[in-house]
């Protein structure tokens, strides 16, 4: 077991390394020289000056990445060109939103995709499995940009339930804070939630078909003790893997789901980065996502390992 | 002698139909059947037909501003309402189909372009070469999908043909994976071997044997990488990075209506439901050619 983790762990060192070279080189695609382009609007020569000694752009560019991974290394993303505060510091501080948010949509998407999963295998063919494909369906097909807006319109604009943007931090009043989080929540849980429920369907399929089941049921065990308690602890297994892959379309959903609500997390903090031609931020947001999405497939697979015992010898 | 010749040339029409058909014009008969896949097929036809003919059907210049014309309710002559500029909503809608189809084939063609050129180079060649891009391939796909596509189209600057270059590259690793995969598992097969015997060049038998027997999972995925290009479209625009105001695209039509949710609230309704329509019958169609196409389900 051990070997296997230090195994998986020695595979992640190159594609971290190809990765660090991916976000490194979006700098490359600014059109003319990147100093002019990084010192904003109106820039001085010093600054200009600055920024070419800070980046080392006069050096090749193995040199320059060379610079630029050591700082990364040593938890120095650069700093923003607006506000000057070094970027980790900025995303360490929108990070934790985010957290909030995707933990939310993660919950209401496994409320709603374990279940729908579950009664679609048991009931394979029937109406029930029909109505939880068509939302599976529907589910992949919305942009969730508009599913948000849409919701907006009902329940802030036509009911006056809820807020349509302002957020509250938890820790000053928490019911403020669900009430804002709620319908974003939904809108990015509900992005995962379909081909959450696809997979659940499909292993739950698998493993109603397996001879354990049969015996199960041969034994006179009621239906219900049959599915939840001897298919469904096996089916979720493969679904924790799965799901960990929806991570990624979390962290995607996130940013727009908080541009929807202005909600000032980690997807905001990308997209004014964006406009404010903030490419440090840009790129600290991107290596800081992919070095956690590479992180939470590192964990996904090791609990896959941990909880199917017939991988460990 | 009359009798005989036609007894002989008759004998040998039956001959000539009974020929077992192509795998295509199989799969394209399973396609016929499938009732969700010819709505969605159907449903695509209409969206292009849309977009081609947009000057022909469009009621009104999508992009004239009216200044009496200002947020109007939908009515007689504008069925969906009009923007905040007094634009149609609906001829903004028929001609966003232009932006919203060109995103999803262009950046499909891009990663299908680049992603069977790199995967057939790594499963063929194999080794260093193989190696070297399957880790490339890994860290490209441990960058989330949009976040890179938002990170590519923000340092190449925003515009529609920079969002159909950024979203075509962030989905070519999709198809690195895949075409890899498939020739791992084709470059094995005996006729390769055959043809590499009587000593084909290995591009011809990159391009002329193996290629043709990865079309069909291509073609699936591919209908489904539309899908998720014409997402990717409309959510950069709506961030601001695809297509430029003020030519008319659905997911531009939606950020701009956030902002009068209360006053115009049809602004952000048809832009949406156009975006869900195009997707849900690309997605339908894609799940049809899977199922027409994969021998697994034949």
């Amino acid at each position: 077991m051990f070997t296997f983790f230090v195994r998986r762990l020695v595979t992640l060192i190159p594609t971290l390394v190809f990765v660090s070279m991916l976000i490194f080189s979006l700098q490359q695609l600014l059109p003319g020289d990147p100093a002019l382009v990084l010192a904003g609007e109106d820039p001085s020569p010093e600054a200009i000056a600055h920024i070419r000694a800070t980046l080392h752009l006069d050096d090749p560019l193995p040199v320059r990445y060379g610079y630029w991974i050591a700082g990364v290394l040593q938890g120095d993303l650069g700093e923003s060109a607006r506000t000057h505060q070094p970027v980790l510091e900025l995303i360490l501080q929108k990070l934790p939103v985010t957290l909030e948010l995707a933990l939310l949509a993660l919950m209401i998407a496994l409320i709603i995709s374990i279940p729908a999963g579950i009664v679609s295998a048991v009931y394979k063919g029937g109406a029930l499995d029909t109505g939880a494909t068509v939302f599976a369906l529907t589910g992949l097909s919305t942009p969730n940009f508009w599913l948000g807006i849409m919701l907006i319109l009902l329940f802030s604009v036509e009911l006056g339930w809820l807020p349509a943007s302002g957020y509250v931090s938890p820790f000053e009043n928490l019911s403020a804070n669900l009430a804002a989080m709620i319908m974003p929540a939904f809108v990015l849980g509900n992005a995962i939630a379909a081909s959450l429920m696809r997979h659940m369907r499909s292993s739950m399929l698998q493993e109603l078909g397996a001879d354990y089941v049969r015996t199960a049921r041969a034994k006179g065990l009621s239906e219900r003790v049959v599915v939840l308690k001897h298919a469904l602890r096996n089916a979720l297994t493969p679904v924790i893997t799965l799901g960990a892959l929806e991570l990624g379309t979390l962290l995607s959903g996130a940013v727009l789901t908080e541009q929807v609500f202005t909600i000032p997390g980690f997807g905001k903090l990308i997209i004014d980065a964006v406009f404010n031609r903030d490419y440090a931020v840009v790129q600290g947001v991107v290596l800081v996502t992919a070095t956690t999405y590479i992180m939470l497939n590192l964990f996904a697979d090791m609990a896959y390992f941990v909880l199917n015992p017939r991988l460990r010898k | 002698m009359m009798n005989l010749s036609t007894t002989s040339s008759s004998a040998l029409v039956p001959t000539t139909l009974k020929k077992e058909p192509g795998p295509w014009l199989r799969a394209w008969r399973k396609l016929r059947r499938n009732r969700k896949g010819m709505f969605g097929l159907y449903v695509v036809l209409l969206f292009i037909a849309m977009a081609i003919f947009a000057p022909l059907i469009s009621p009104f210049d999508p992009i004239e501003a009216s200044w009496s014309a200002i947020r109007k309710a939908p009515t007689g002559t504008h069925w969906f309402g009009t923007d905040e500029l007094g634009r149609d909503v609906l001829a903004r809608v028929i001609w966003g189909a232009r932006a919203s189809l060109l995103a999803g084939v262009v950046s499909v063609a891009i990663s299908l372009l680049t992603g069977v050129t790199i995967g057939m180079l790594a499963g063929f060649l194999g080794g260093t070469v193989d190696s070297l891009i399957s880790r490339a391939t890994d860290a490209f796909l441990a960058c989330p999908f949009l976040i890179l596509a938002i990170a590519l189209a923000a340092f190449l600057g925003p515009s529609l043909t920079n969002a159909m270059i950024a979203i075509g590259v962030s989905a070519s690793p999709i198809f690195v994976r895949l075409t890899r995969a498939q020739v791992l598992q084709i470059k094995v097969e005996d006729y390769v071997e055959a043809a590499r015997a009587v000593g084909c060049h290995p591009f011809r038998i990159a391009v002329s044997h193996i290629l043709p027997n990865v079309t069909a999972p291509l073609i699936v995925q591919a209908s489904l990488a539309i899908a998720s290009a014409v997402i990717a479209e409309a959510s950069l625009s709506f961030l601001g990075l695809g297509q430029q105001p003020p030519d008319p695209s659905w997911g531009s039509m939606l950020n701009t209506a956030k902002n009068f949710m209360d006053t115009a609230p049809w602004m952000a309704v048809w832009p949406g439901l156009a975006i869900f329509v195009l997707v849900l019958s690309f997605n339908l169609l894609g799940d049809g050619l899977r199922d027409a196409l994969d021998p697994k389900h034949r």
